[in-house]
Order: structure tokens, then sequence, then C-alpha cells
């Protein structure tokens, strides 16, 4: 049934539809309502047989979560920004120990300076984590990802991390379809660890592992984060003839036929995105749009397919690699080894910074006459970083 | 009618030999079906006194919870020491997840048993002092706060073993170590820090707290199984010399302890809700300096100069405890 809430909201039901049995929460915007909502579902006794724990930080978030999913119990917490920073070494523990935890990153800017809004500097950090990462378009996806991030998670037992605008999503009241729980229970499986603390059969689990071993180790998950491209996959088309939407899999086309550019992106700028391809096909302009939902595992070949035939491509991205540009465009690259097809990277929106349609305009005007640099910063303001350089260089 | 008490001690030792006690009063460690949670062939050091306390310690756990239990287990020696890949000394089912997280860890895994209905599973975190009063302090205190239902264990050993003897929160004042050097004119760690976790850990009004040392393991032994008599957080402080870093012969591990609270310095007793309910007693009184002068760790306080001052000052630290803990008899 649609209803009209707010992201935060339709993330908190249907993560209860997906019945957890341990939930840990430390508030950071713009993650708070979610785990709001996920507390007063527990004490109100709509999601039952769950455990739900306010810890003291998100370390600690984390930490409880690898002690939750060790001990072979469904497991989901949130977080942002600064505070998927402070949890970072539990994270890298929680996939090295393949603990298929879900967790929502409602993406937000990392300072100094500090800033609560909305880019993808945090969950791009965890870019190596050995975390699959799934970014939603739209808060129908957003709900629907998490759904398939359990199924996902439990099947590859690694964990995932679903990442969703924070405020532009987070905060935004769209229509959205939430899945009740019989028919989410349907589709999730019940969670069968691959392996499990338990006194009837005990097991040493987080053993130290010597450089005798370690790059088996290693190698392994780098192949069990490949081989779950095509779980993605799967969970993807499964979900839709189950739910009748395609919200899933590794990446979506759009309009991409015989386009000369095509724009790739993550996330919720998609939506601007669309609306700015359409309008720029009425006037004749060989434009499409690729929207990647997987950016952990990265899908090169499925990247390349779709794009096949342009002759270049934009990649804007709402993270800096700084010194470097685009994080993004460095998979886009090696998906495109080979072929002539140029890139472009456009970064935007940092720090919730306006992303307008006026301005995308600009830019890919001129992109699609190769007169842009290999990397523009939308709306920079040059006055004032070029006076503020001149100063600072000149006091070297 | 008159009896004559069985006089156990003398030798001068509290040693107790099983057969003189009755069946039940026996220890666990000697009979051949005991728990043995933490087997032989681990890799720690001889004498290592974090060893001897973690096995006592589990296998007490084990007996009180019926052999159910999960041990989380926090980086360090006694990690490092049970489970280089691919062997196992543990016995029982057991996490390693980080240095400064056990608490938490364990706080998940009594959080999952809860929601699973195992609630017949009891929940063991382990650490030494640095994963306890330092990198996982706020963890612990949260732990404690949440009242979950896990006993949590810190073998004390004073120092960051595991990376080479450096300065914790829980060094004593004047001993060296490999961040405290002795010299200078306060050579050694610094009077006046440094925290003793037993109080904080009180502060928090969890319904057990405890001390203990390896010298008395049928104490040790005890105070697990009375904490696992309890529901919610409980902490266990345990002392355990350590050679390696305290500059000891390996076979003296077990008197350095017995003199650490036969000195006074290292109170042993039992608190419940907060407050402290019993103290064990000092019952030969022994000079800080008997203490003190089987550890290299201390050496720079007799010579090349005797340093009598920082001796005194160690002197008044014990004094304090016997008075705050009441620990010489009537």
């Amino acid at each position: 049934m649609l209803r009209q809430v707010e992201g935060s909201k339709a993330i908190a039901d249907v993560v209860a539809a997906c019945k957890p049995q341990v939930i840990c929460a430390y508030p950071i915007s713009p993650q708070t309502h979610i785990v709001e909502g996920l507390s007063q579902l527990v004490k109100n006794g709509t999601l039952t047989g769950c455990e739900f724990i306010n810890v003291e930080s998100e370390f600690s978030a984390m930490s409880v979560a690898i002690g939750s999913s060790a001990t072979g119990a469904r497991t989901y917490t949130a977080t942002a920004s600064q505070g998927l920073l402070y949890m970072v070494e539990a994270v890298y523990n929680a996939s090295g120990l393949g603990l298929p935890i879900v967790m929502t990153v409602a993406n937000r800017a990392i300072g100094a300076p500090i800033n609560i809004w909305n880019d993808h500097s945090d969950s791009m950090s965890q870019r190596d984590s050995g975390w699959i990462q799934l970014y939603a378009e739209n808060n129908q996806e957003a709900t629907d990802l998490h759904i398939q991030a359990f199924r996902i998670a439990e099947e590859m037992s690694l964990p995932v991390m679903v990442c969703m605008d924070g405020f532009i999503l987070t905060h935004a009241y769209e229509q959205v379809d939430i899945p009740e729980e019989p028919e989410v229970s349907k589709f999730l499986k019940p969670f069968v660890p691959r392996q499990v603390l338990d006194p009837a059969e005990p097991v040493s689990i987080g053993a130290m592992v010597g450089p005798e071993t370690f790059l088996e180790v290693k190698y392994l998950a780098h192949q069990r984060m490949i081989d779950s491209l095509e779980t993605i996959q799967e969970v993807g088309v499964e979900f839709e003839s189950q739910f009748g939407r395609d919200s899933g899999g590794l990446l979506k086309s759009y309009k991409c036929d015989g386009a000369e550019t095509i724009i790739i992106a993550l996330g919720s700028i998609i939506g601007t995105l669309k609306d700015l391809v359409d309008e720029m096909q009425v006037q004749g302009h060989s434009i499409g749009l690729v929207g990647l939902t997987s950016f952990r595992p990265f899908p090169f070949d499925q990247l390349r397919q779709a794009v096949t035939g342009a002759k270049r491509v934009v990649v804007l991205e709402k993270a800096l690699s700084t010194g470097v540009g685009g994080i993004v465009t460095a998979d886009v690259r090696t998906s495109l080894r080979g072929t002539q097809i140029k890139d472009f990277t456009l970064i935007a929106g940092l720090g919730g910074r306006s992303i307008t349609m006026k301005s995308l305009k600009e830019y890919v005007l001129r992109a699609m006459n190769d007169s842009v640099a290999e990397l523009t910063f939308l709306d920079l303001d040059v006055n004032i970083v070029e006076s503020e350089l001149a100063k600072e260089r000149a006091l070297r | 009618m008159t009896t004559t008490p069985v006089k156990f001690y003398q030798v001068g030792s509290f040693a107790v030999g099983n057969r003189l006690l009755t069946e039940e009063e026996r220890s666990g460690q000697s009979n051949p079906d005991r728990a043995n949670a933490l087997t032989s062939g681990h890799r720690a050091c001889q004498g290592c006194g974090e060893a001897l306390g973690a096995r006592y310690a589990l296998d007490a756990a084990m007996r009180a919870a019926n052999d159910q239990i999960i041990a989380v287990n926090a980086t360090g020696c006694l990690e490092v020491f049970s489970t280089p890949y691919p062997e196992s000394s543990w016995r029982i089912a057991w996490l390693h997840s980080l240095f400064g997280n056990a608490p938490a860890v364990a706080t998940g895994v009594a959080a999952a048993l809860k929601a699973q209905g195992r609630t017949d599973i009891r929940v063991v975190g382990q650490g030494g002092d640095g994963a306890t009063v330092d990198i996982g302090f706020g963890a612990l205190s949260g732990m404690f706060e949440r009242n979950d239902d896990v006993l949590y264990i810190c073998y004390d050993n004073e120092a960051y073993m595991n990376t080479g003897v450096q300065r914790s929160g829980a060094t004593p004042p004047a001993a060296r170590t490999a961040t405290t050097q002795a010299v200078g004119e306060e050579p050694g760690n610094t009077f006046g820090q440094g925290k003793f976790l037993p109080r904080i850990a009180m502060a928090h009004e969890i319904p057990y707290v405890a001390t203990a040392t390896i010298a008395d393991l049928r104490d040790l032994e005890a105070k697990v199984t009375r904490a696992m008599e309890f529901r919610g957080a409980r902490y266990l402080h345990v002392l355990v010399p350590c050679p390696l870093g305290w500059g000891s012969a390996s076979c003296d591990t077990i008197k350095i302890a017995r003199l650490a609270t036969q000195s006074g310095l290292f109170p042993v007793f039992e608190a419940v809700n907060g407050e402290v309910v019993a103290s064990t007693k000092i019952r030969h009184k022994v000079d800080v300096e008997e203490y003190l002068k089987l550890q290299s760790r201390y050496a720079h306080l007799f010579s090349p100069t005797r340093r009598e001052d920082v001796i005194s000052h160690l002197r008044r630290m014990a004094d304090k405890n016997i008075a705050r803990y009441e620990l010489m008899g009537e």
C-alpha cells in the first residue's frame, strides 16, 4: 500500500518488516529518525523478538553488531558521516569476519569543516572496507534495497551498506510502498549463519592469521565480493518477480540507446539527471544516463556494456579524493580500458551544495563538445579560491 | 567439647592440598573431567599469570553455567598466544574482534542470546588492562551503565605486555616500562596518575564487582562462581603478574601476586551493588619492599641509590588500601 511517509520512517518500517533480532543505535544526523522509528516499533510491540541497544558510541554500535551477528542474530544498525568514521575499525572487522550485518548510511559530508549536509564522502571512504555498498535513487528504492540487502548479506555472508542521501532522501516525504512483514519474510530466507558462536559446537572466531595464510584469506574475501555481483543481480530479479519493482541490480541504464554522451552517477541526483536527459533529448541532444546501484562490488563488465557506443562519459561524483579528483572515475576508467571512450569527472554537491539543472545543463553542453577539463567542480566560486590561493602561496 | 582446627598453613604458604579437603570443597582443577576451557599447548610465556588466571576463571564460569559459555576476547597477549591460526587452545565458543571493543561485542552476544531465548548461555568478556582500563574503557562503561548481562574479567598485568611492556592506565607509580623509563628525577611511572578500575566499576552500581589474584586460585574460582549467580553487568579484576614485563623469575609469579596482596598494594575484595561487602584479610603482613625487590621494573628504587622517598610513597599507598578496604584482621 502506498503511504506518504518520511524516508527515514519508510526505512524504519521496512527494517522492522525484515525482523532483525538485534538493533544497535547511536544518534547522528541525518540518520537519527531511522533508529528513533525503530526504537518506537520495538517498544510498542510492533517489532517483537528484537533487542534494541542504545550504545555509547558508533564504535560500540558496530561492535555490538559484530557480537550479535556472530551469535547468529539478524543484525541492523545505521549511521552517517563522522559516526561511520568513528566505527571504521569495527567496520573492517565485520567484513573480515564475514558477518552479514546490514547498515544504513544516511550519506553526509565529513568535517572539518563540520557540515551536516549531504554528500558521499562518508561511504566512499569505506570503499575498500570489504562491505557491499548499494546506493538508492529514491525512497522507494532505499526501502526495497534494505530487504534485498538482508538477503544478499546472508547469502554471501558479507555485510551490506545501504547508502541513501542524507536529508535529500532521509527527510523527504514521498509516496512509498512499504512491503509488509509476511511478504518480506517470504522473500528473506531464515538466517543460517556460515559460522556461529554456540557452546554445543564451540569454534574460535577471530584467530590471529600470519603471513603464511593472510593473503589467501584476503583473496577469498575478494572473490566472495566478485561472486556477489551475480547474487545482487539474482536477488534483484527475484525481488522484481515478487514485488513488481525493478529496484535492485547492479546498475540501471536510462535512455542510453545510441547516446554519444552518457552521465554516470549514484544516489538521489539520478532523479535530477533523468529530468535533464529527458529535456535534452527532446531538444535533440544525444545523451543518456547510467545510475550505479552497486558501487562495491563494482560492475565493471556491466558498465562497459551499458556505455558501449558512447563517445564520452561524465562521472558525477558527490565525493572527492583530495589531490586526485574522482573516486568512482577510477573504477569507470578501469571499466573502459581498451575503448576509445573519453571520461570527464564532475565533482558536485559537496557538503549539500545544490546541484541545479541549469548548472548541470551548461556543463553537459560543453562536455558534449569535449570542451571541459578532465576534472570540474560544479559552480565553484573561482574568485574566492583564486584569491585565497594567491594569498597562501605568497606566504609560503 | 574442644576441637583442634586443621592447620593448613604450617609451611607458611596458603597452598592447600586437595586431599585435606572434603570432596565438595576440592578444586575442580584436580578433576580429570574438569571444564578445560583453555587447554595446554598455547604460546604463553613460562610463568604467565594471565594464562593461569584465564584458565581458572573460565573453567569456573563453565562449571557455573553448565558449560554453556561464550567468551569474547579483546586483542592482547591472551588472544595472541591462544589462537595463532590454525591452532586454538579454546574449547569454548570464543570470539575475538578488536582491542577496544570486547565489552560491546559481549553486549552484542548477550543481546543475540536474549533475542533467541537462549539465556541459559552465559557471556564472559575478557581482556588485559590496556584493553580494559584504556582503549576499551568507554565500551566497558557503556556495558556497565546498561547493565548488560555480561561478566567482564580484566587480567591486569599493569602494562601493555603484548606490544613490549608500555605503560597503561593501570601501571603503578614508579614502575619502569618501555615508555616510563627509569631515568630522570622521577624514574618510572608518575605518581598521581593511573586508575583502579574496580572502584570505577563500583561507581556504576553494577550488581557485582570483585578483585582477585592468581595467588589465591580458590578465591578466584569462588568469585567467578559468585559472579555467575548474578544477572547483569559484573566485573572481576584479576592481578596477573607478568615475568616478562615485571622483570621477575617465572617461578615467582604466584609468590609476587601473593606479596602484592600481603603488602596491601593490591586489595582483594568484593562489592555488591556498589558497596564493598567483604575483603580478604592480610595473613602475613609484609613490607612493600619485599614485593618490589623481586621485580626489575622497580630495580631503580634500590640501585644505584636507594630511593627511600619513593618506597615510602608506595608504602603509604599500601597503607591507604589497608585502611580503605579494612585489610588487616581484628
